[in-house]
């Protein structure tokens, strides 16, 4: 799931050759705008409409609104009031009192300092505009007419806000400590998720390939498990080992799992794999002579480690820190789960959205969680793109030397990590398959009755599969394609320049902020692109663009390694670049196709955030169901239904393992002579 | 001769079989019914209205309503049929809401139709709130069984309750108004400082907390009765507790959406909902219904819970509710991980 770094800047220029534009080159630069064109409409559009939903406000105002008070006996003299002089004479609403949301209400007795909700005195109330609208009770009056009522129904008489434009809601945010703090929450969280996770990944990659310990192959394969189920499954784990009914809650001392405790430990489950394969990466190759240089120079052990070792992959440290950061933090499932009251961004975005309907801060919270993704994102891009080739034609590779005592410690060290994520999974199945936990501890599969509880019932795990398969094949091509279209095409640099930047863009882009800008986009009865709203292809749709990065980067890392004489070869011989393109290209980058379906597959099964908010009935998913049967409180069930994410995961890269080998054997016989 | 007539005979049949087909209305329902229930909903309305299809959009009741709010300009619903009547209150109040008297409508418990005259909506059944007890947990605690909201006060209580985030739950929501109802203003904020002392945390849903008592996770789960009767009937050592200054309810209601293209059809599913049939058909459900005198108790359901309900004001609950909310968050949102 890692990706290598690329960067096409560092490459040395080639002869500049600007031959005239043939039907291939035409042909090729339409499809790329095509495939442009789809993330403009997919992932740039949806985020403009977002951020410009932040700055829409509701407003009360007070010009709108005309008052006739009465005397005693019920004669109106004709004296006219509005509503702004009188809050000016009486000092009733401050400005803050005026910005509100979209479902404000202000009441107006506040305006006459001698109401009395029993006094014979009449009111009349208008709207001076089209746009002014009060209720009176919860009946809607937006007419300019005058309204007649007694004292005892003015005090009914609510005034409604009108939209207008302005930077009211981030100064409503900012202002409000409880939606404040989540900012400070989110980021120590995530450090703190960041240091665990990177350190005890490090240990276990430096163990897999700098030490001679058994049993390396399982450990690789239990190291990458927390990648095939949603991120919310250790939380599920976590409250039956540590809460307050758990199996060993006593190992807390009293502390309460629900909330940073229980996000870390959640968050270093699902993360490790991620900062391991990274790390992994970077620890496979040394240069053997640096350590024979470090010997022959009496170093100790430990001071090789930190000169030698710990430079030679600070690339892939720092990498791995700033993917495990942007996985942490933006982490709805989890906390979500495990939280308690915690609050953390991306948790808000769903509260203000789902449960208070107020979009407009949705869309504020949005933005706020938006910047430090793409800062993390940003400074690793950076930071990645000073690296240089450690290993060089003259390197010898390193090779551990086994050392008993060393080997063992590592090995005991692994199982620890191994039972850790091998645990947690193990505790969500057997909580999956207990009655009634804690008080009925016999076997059942009771709790694989998904279609008597919240969710979707076994419709979501179809539709689940249905949404994985089709954004595997969907996702495959398209990436695959604009991959190639953007490596090989002649000329056209800002073209190819803006298309690489569109396809980087996903990455920094948080799931929910996805979703919700997906929402403001689509949902909306004046885009022609209504009608997909509410069904599987805007969640395929989705989905693949929310993992368009990694899969674009891969298939740019394969298709790099083919020289493009490929291209100048068959246009000297008259043939099409599309029939190069079927007949070579995508055999030879066949492995990196099958990665890249494989990775869109297993997301698709897993991933919450982004869907959450655009799933409807007829398209409820298994990680959804997941989230759902929690919330209502069906944990058990939610761990079943986590399991099966995970198995189906599991059986799938079975199947790429064998569909791979077998196919790699007749398409890529070539590699080896 | 003959031939012709019944050619034309057989014409006509097939024009009047042609017609029957086409005269056959669908209507689009959006509901927060839970999903279970729906087929049986609409097989028994089919049964006297064969020529009118239901087509429903089911989601939750914040979800249903905010999709409904979206689609103000540009109504996608004909009939609501099953959502809060706090939420069909902020439609109401958008003038989204088709007034209509539904024939029979006299006979329903005038708490559970519109004010107005015809009315704007008219409820179906009541979910109301109870305090779901663990009798297993809260003995190993040394806990007492409380009778009152006040009592959930009481120090004994630290951190061994849990109720619903307002924010997200209209169960918690429907909680907090009725305080606010029944103790005032001041008093219910009172009441609700002193009660954040003793909540272990704020859940989501307001399901959870019953469903977490149940399982043992926290000895006090403030939800609603059904609920607890579900968990009960389980095999949860529950004991549903109808705490003695009242509780606060919400009902689920019917409305016509204004600018429907189908109102005879959408009229005719209204006047569906109030009858007899309908009320027995929501009672399986929910014990407490719209028509007097239908309903026959639901197992596991505590007892002297209609007497209990408050006389709940809706268009307070609706007209205050972002301020509630509002101030909700400030006092018990943010300071909440300080503990």
């Amino acid at each position: 799931m890692t990706e290598i770094s690329t960067n096409p800047g560092t490459l040395p220029a080639g002869p500049d050759i600007k031959p005239k534009l043939s039907r291939d080159d035409i042909l090729m630069r339409g499809s790329m705008i095509v495939i442009a064109l789809y993330l403009v409409a997919t992932l740039v559009l949806p985020l403009y409409t977002m951020l410009s939903k932040s700055f829409s406000t509701y407003r009360m105002e007070l010009s709108q609104y005309e008052f006739q008070v009465s005397d005693e006996s019920g004669n109106f003299d004709g004296t006219i009031q509005s509503a702004e002089t009188l809050n000016e004479q009486t000092g009733a609403f401050s400005d803050t009192d005026l910005a509100t949301g979209s479902d404000g209400r202000l009441s107006v007795t506040a305006l006459f300092p001698n109401f009395s909700f029993r006094s014979p005195v009449m009111y009349q109330i208008r709207n001076t505009s089209d746009t002014g609208r009060f209720l009176v009770g919860s009946t809607l009056q937006d007419g300019t007419d005058w309204v007649t009522l007694d004292s005892n129904e003015f005090r009914r008489v609510q005034l409604r806000p009108v939209q207008s434009r302005g930077l009211d809601n981030f100064v409503n945010y900012f202002s409000t400590p409880a939606l404040f703090n989540s900012v400070k929450n989110s980021l120590w969280i995530s450090v703190l998720s960041t240091i665990v996770t990177v350190t005890l990944a490090f240990w276990f990659a430096y163990a897999l390939n700098r030490s001679c310990m058994r049993f390396k192959g399982v450990f690789r394969l239990i190291a990458m498990a927390p990648i095939l189920v949603p991120s919310l499954l250790p939380g599920i784990a976590l409250v039956y080992l540590f809460g307050n009914q758990g199996m060993i809650k006593e190992l807390l001392f009293g502390a309460s799992i629900y909330g940073p405790i229980g996000i870390v430990i959640g968050s270093v489950f699902f993360t490790f794999p991620h900062a391991f394969l990274i790390i992994s990466t970077a620890l496979a190759i040394s240069d053997a002579r640096l350590y024979e240089a470090a010997a022959s120079l009496r170093s100790t052990p430990w001071r090789t480690f930190w000169t030698v070792t710990v430079p030679g992959a600070r690339y892939g440290l720092i990498s791995a820190a700033f993917v495990v950061f942007n996985l942490v933090i933006t982490d709805f499932g989890l906390p979500k789960v495990i939280g308690g009251q915690f609050n953390v961004l991306a948790v808000d975005i769903y509260k203000q959205v789902i449960g208070q309907q107020n979009f407009e801060m949705g869309a504020v919270v949005s933005v706020v969680l938006v910047i430090p993704a793409i800062l993390a994102f940003t400074i690793d891009r950076m930071v990645q793109s000073k690296q240089v080739a450690l290993l060089s034609a003259r390197s010898v590779p390193y090779q551990p030397t086994p050392n008993r005592k060393t080997d063992r410690i590592f090995l005991a060290y692994c199982c620890l990590i191994g039972l850790f994520i091998v645990g947690l999974l193990a505790v969500c199945q057997f909580a999956a398959l207990i009655k009634f936990w804690p008080y009925d501890l016999s076997l059942s599969l009771k709790n694989y009755d998904f279609n008597k509880m919240d969710g979707g019932g076994w419709g979501s795990y179809v539709n689940s599969i249905k949404l994985a398969l089709l954004t595997a094949a969907i996702g495959t091509s398209v990436v695959f394609f604009g991959a190639y279209l953007v490596e090989k095409s002649n000329g056209f640099r800002t073209g190819r320049a803006i298309f690489q930047m569109f396809a980087m863009l996903p990455m920094a882009i948080p799931g929910m902020v996805l979703g919700l800008s997906y929402i403001f986009f689509f949902n909306n009865p004046s885009n022609p692109l209504n009608g997909i709203y509410g069904t599987m292809a805007i969640l395929v749709i989705c989905t693949v663009t929310h993992f368009y990065t990694v899969s674009h980067l891969t298939a740019v890392t394969a298709l790099k390694q083919m020289d493009r004489e490929f291209e100048s070869v068959s246009s000297s011989l008259k043939q099409p670049t599309m029939k190069l393109f079927a007949r070579v290209t995508v055999p030879v980058c066949l492995p990196a196709v099958l990665d890249i379906s494989i990775y869109l597959f297993v997301n698709a099964m897993t991933t919450v955030s982004a869907v959450v908010f655009l799933y409807s009935p007829k398209t409820t998913l298994a990680s959804i169901a997941v989230l759902n049967m929690d919330d209502a409180g069906d944990i058990a069930p939610a761990a079943a239904m986590g399991m099966m994410i995970f198995y189906t995961n599991a059986a799938a890269r079975i199947v790429h393992l064998i569909a791979s080998k077998g196919i790699l054997k007749r398409t890529q016989a070539w590699r080896s002579r | 001769m003959k031939h012709t007539a019944s050619y034309f005979a057989a014409l006509a049949v097939g024009a009047l079989t042609a017609t029957a087909a086409v005269s056959e209305t669908e209507l689009t329902v959006y509901t927060a019914v839970e999903a279970e229930d729906l087929a049986r909903y609409a097989e028994t309305f089919n049964q006297s209205n064969p020529d009118i299809k239901i087509n429903w959009v089911r989601d939750s009741t914040g979800i249903i309503t905010a999709k409904l709010l979206a689609e103000r300009d540009n109504p996608q619903a004909d009939v609501v049929w099953g959502l809060a009547a706090t939420s069909l209150l902020l439609l109401k109040s958008e003038g989204m809401l088709e007034p209509y008297a539904p024939a029979g409508v006299e006979e329903l418990d005038v708490k559970f139709v519109d004010g107005d005259n015809p009315p704007a909506w008219v409820g179906m059944d009541a979910w109301v709130a109870s305090v779901c007890y663990n009798t297993v947990e809260a003995e190993k605690a040394g806990l007492k069984p409380p009778t009152s909201w006040k009592d959930l006060t009481d120090p004994m209580y630290k951190d061994q309750v849990i109720m619903p985030n307002p924010n997200s739950s209209g169960t918690g929501f429907l909680d907090v108004s009725s305080w606010l109802q029944m103790f005032g203003e001041d008093g219910g904020w009172e009441y609700m400082d002193a009660l954040h002392d003793n909540i272990a945390r704020y859940t989501h849903s307001g399901s959870k907390p019953c469903k977490l008592a149940a399982a043992g996770e926290i000895p006090i789960g403030v939800s609603f009765a059904f609920r607890g009767a579900k968990s009960k009937a389980d095999g949860a050592p529950l004991e549903i507790i109808v705490p003695s200054e009242g509780v606060g309810w919400d009902m689920e209601a019917t409305a016509i959406v204004a600018g429907t293209a189908n109102l005879e059809a959408a009229q005719k599913l209204v006047d569906f909902t109030v009858t007899k049939e309908a009320n027995e058909m929501y009672n399986t459900g929910y014990a407490v219904v719209a028509y007097p005198g239908v309903a026959k108790p639901v197992e596991h359901f505590p007892e002297g819970l209609l007497d209990a309900m408050i006389d709940n004001d809706f268009e307070f609950a609706a007209n205050n509710r972002a301020a509630i909310l509002k101030e909700w968050q400030s006092r018990y949102d943010g300071k909440s991980e300080a503990k």
